[in-house]
C-alpha cells in the first residue's frame, strides 16, 4: 500500500512578517523556513499506519514549489518517509494550482490513503485537502484529531465547535491533520543520515491557471498601545469601570 | 440567466446559528451593491428559526429537507449546494467560516470550478467587481485579492460582518424539497460535545491563561473569571504544548485566530504566535506581572501585577455588578 503525505514549507511561525517589494508577498530576507506544523500530524499518521500494517507499506512525501521545499521533504524523509516527490514550479500558485498538481501525482502513484495539513500557517486557507480530494474524487475529512483506518473504512473525528463529529467514509480517503492527532516523533540521527540517500523525485508541477490574484499584501493597522491601569488589585474597579462605560463591552 | 446570489446558511441540532444571520445580512448587502437577486439555501430536517430569515434581506429560501441531513455530510451537502446552484444559475455564494462551512466551501469550488475566498474580513465593489481583503500568516498580514474565476465563492470570517436587521417584518418565502437518498459517502455518526463549554472560535468574550499561571492546578482563577463573564475559556501555545490545556482552547498561529468583543489575556507575555491570533479583538485587557511584556503594546487596558491577586478581586468585582 502507498500512502502520500503532502508537504509545505513555510516561514517560521515566530516570523515577523515584513512586505516584500512586489507589495503582494512577504519580505524572504531573514526568514527561517520549516515544515508546516501541521503537516508533522500528518507525517507522523502516515508513519504510524506504515507500521501498524508490518512495513509493509510506502510512506511518499510530496510538495509543490520550488527548490527550497526540498529541505521540507529531506525533513519528512528524516522522519522516516520512504521517498520524495517534489512537483517543481518556482512561481507562486494559488490552491487550486496546488490541489491540481498533487492530485495529478497520486494518482500516478496510486495512493489510497493521503495526509496533509489542516492548513499552511502561510496563506491559512484549509483548502487543497478538500480539492485535492474532489480532483481525485477520494473522500476528505478535515480538521482529524482522531484517526482508525480498517481494512476499507474510516473513522475520524474531526474537531467542531463546542466538541468533535465522528465521521465514517471508506478508502480512498484525504485526511487533513489537525493539532492533537499524535505526537510528532524527531527526526533520529540514524533517520537524518538515512534521509541523504533516500530519493527525491523531481519533476514539472502541471501547470494550471490561477483563479486568485493577489493585488496586495500589507500590514494590518497597527494597535495603539492603551493606558496600565495600575500594578495591584486596587486598579481593579477602574479597569471594571471602563470597560462598562468606555468600551462597554461588560 | 446568471445572476443570483447564495448565502448557504447553516443550522446545527434544527437551529440556524448566529453566523447563519451573519451570512444572511452579509448576502443581502453584496446583492444590492452588485445588482443581483438574493437567496439562501438550508440543508437540514425541520429548522426552528428559518422563518427569521426574512428580517435580514433574503427573500427566498431553500430548505432541502431530510432527516438524515440533520448532521452534517460533506459529500450530501456538497452535492446538494451543487446541483441548485447549477439550477439556480448562480454566481455568487456565501458561506460562513465555521467548521463546516470552511470544509464545504472548498468542495463546492472544485464541482463548480469556483474560485474561493477563505476568511474574507473585508469587502470592497466598484463597478460590479469585488476586492476581497483576508488575513494572511495568522493575521500578521492582510492581502487583497480578485477572483478571476466565473462563479465565486466567498467564506467569510465569523463575528467580523454583524447580522445587522433590515427589516424587523421581512419575510422570506420558505420552498421545502425533500432531499431523496442524500449522498452519504462521509456520514457524521455522533457528535461528541464537550462539557458544555463555549468555543473561543465563538465567543464574544474570552479570556485566556498563559504561563504565568505557573500550573494547570491554577487555571481555575481562569475558568471562573470567564464563568463571571460568560466567556469562553482559552489558552497560550505554551499552556498547550505543556500539556495544561486542551489544544482546542488554543488562541494563536496554530490554534484559533479569534476576533471577539472582548479578551483577557492573564499571565501571558504575548509571543508573536499569540498576537497574530488575537489582535484583532475589538477591546484588550492584559494582566501580567511585567510590564514590558509585549501584550501591553496591543492591550486596551493593562494592570501590570500579579495575576493571583488580581484574577480574584476580578471575579468579584464582575459578580458584583452582574447580580
Amino acid at each position: 500500500m502507498k500512502i502520500a503525505v503532502c508537504v509545505n514549507h513555510v516561514p517560521d511561525t515566530a516570523t515577523k512578517v515584513k512586505i516584500g517589494a512586489d507589495q503582494k508577498t512577504i519580505d524572504p530576507a531573514g526568514v527561517t523556513y520549516i515544515v508546516n506544523p501541521y503537516d508533522e500530524f500528518a507525517i507522523e499518521e502516515a508513519l504510524r499506519i506504515k507500521e501498524k500494517s508490518g512495513y509493509d507499506s510506502e510512506v511518499i512525501a510530496i510538495s509543490v514549489g520550488g527548490d527550497q521545499n526540498k529541505e521540507t521533504i529531506r525533513k519528512a524523509l528524516a522522519m522516516g518517509a520512504d521517498k520524495g516527490v517534489l512537483l517543481k514550479d518556482n512561481n507562486t500558485r494559488d490552491s487550486f494550482g496546488i490541489a491540481k498538481a498533487l492530485a495529478e501525482e497520486i494518482k500516478a502513484l496510486g495512493c489510497e490513503i493521503v495526509f496533509c495539513g489542516k492548513q499552511s500557517v502561510d496563506y491559512d486557507n484549509s483548502i487543497v485537502p478538500q480539492l485535492t480530494a474532489e480532483f481525485l474524487n477520494y473522500s476528505c475529512i478535515t480538521v482529524v484529531v482522531s484517526l482508525n483506518i480498517d481494512g476499507n473504512k474510516v473513522t475520524a473525528e474531526r474537531e467542531i465547535e463546542g466538541g468533535k463529529e465522528v465521521v465514517e467514509t471508506e478508502l480512498p480517503v484525504i485526511i487533513g491533520a489537525q493539532k492533537g492527532l499524535n505526537e510528532p516523533r524527531y527526526a533520529s540521527l540514524k533517520g537524518i543520515m538515512a534521509a541523504k540517500k533516500k530519493v527525491i523525485e523531481e519533476k514539472p508541477a502541471i501547470p494550471a491557471e490561477p483563479f486568485n490574484e493577489v493585488l496586495k499584501m500589507q500590514l494590518p493597522p497597527a494597535k495603539q498601545p492603551g493606558r496600565i491601569l495600575g500594578t495591584d488589585k486596587s486598579a481593579v474597579p477602574e479597569l471594571v469601570r471602563l470597560l462598562r462605560e468606555e468600551a462597554k463591552v461588560i | 440567466m446568471a445572476n443570483k446570489i447564495l448565502a448557504i446558511l447553516e443550522q446545527r441540532e434544527n437551529k440556524l446559528k448566529r453566523t447563519a444571520f451573519e451570512a444572511a445580512a452579509f448576502t443581502a448587502r453584496l446583492s444590492s451593491e452588485l445588482g443581483l437577486e438574493a437567496e439562501a439555501v438550508v440543508i437540514g430536517n425541520n429548522i426552528e428559526n428559518i422563518s427569521e430569515i426574512g428580517k435580514y434581506g433574503i427573500k427566498k429560501v431553500i430548505h432541502f429537507r431530510n432527516e438524515k441531513l440533520t448532521n452534517y455530510s460533506t459529500s450530501a451537502y456538497t452535492k446538494i449546494v451543487k446541483d441548485y446552484a447549477k439550477e439556480a444559475g448562480t454566481n455568487y455564494l456565501i458561506v460562513s467560516g465555521t467548521s463546516l462551512g470552511r470544509d464545504l466551501a472548498p468542495h463546492i469550488a472544485a464541482r463548480l470550478n469556483a474560485g474561493c475566498v477563505m476568511d474574507c474580513t473585508d469587502i470592497q465593489t466598484s463597478s460590479g467587481e469585488v476586492t476581497y481583503t483576508r488575513p494572511v500568516y495568522a493575521g500578521k498580514g492582510l492581502i487583497d485579492v480578485k477572483l478571476k474565476s466565473v462563479i465565486k465563492i466567498i467564506v467569510i470570517r465569523p463575528n467580523i460582518f454583524k447580522p445587522e436587521i433590515k427589516d424587523e417584518n421581512g419575510k422570506a418565502e420558505i420552498e421545502v424539497r425533500n432531499v431523496e437518498n442524500p449522498d452519504l459517502k462521509n456520514r457524521v455518526t455522533e457528535i461528541k460535545k464537550s462539557e458544555g463549554k463555549l468555543d473561543v472560535a465563538e465567543a464574544d468574550i474570552i479570556v485566556s491563561g498563559g504561563r504565568g499561571l505557573k500550573g494547570p492546578e491554577n487555571y481555575h482563577l481562569v475558568e471562573e473569571l470567564a464563568d463571571a463573564l460568560g466567556a469562553a475559556v482559552g489558552a497560550s501555545r505554551a499552556v498547550v504544548d505543556a500539556g495544561w490545556r486542551d489544544h482546542r482552547e488554543q488562541v494563536g498561529q496554530t490554534g484559533k485566530t479569534v476576533s471577539p468583543t472582548l479578551y483577557i489575556a492573564c499571565g501571558i507575555s504575548g509571543a508573536i504566535q499569540h498576537l497574530a491570533g488575537m489582535s484583532s479583538s475589538k477591546y484588550i485587557v492584559a494582566i501580567n506581572k511585567d510590564k514590558e511584556a509585549p501584550i501591553f503594546s496591543i492591550a486596551d487596558y493593562g494592570i501590570a501585577g500579579d495575576v493571583f491577586e488580581i484574577l480574584p478581586a476580578l471575579t468579584e468585582e464582575i459578580k458584583k455588578i452582574k447580580s
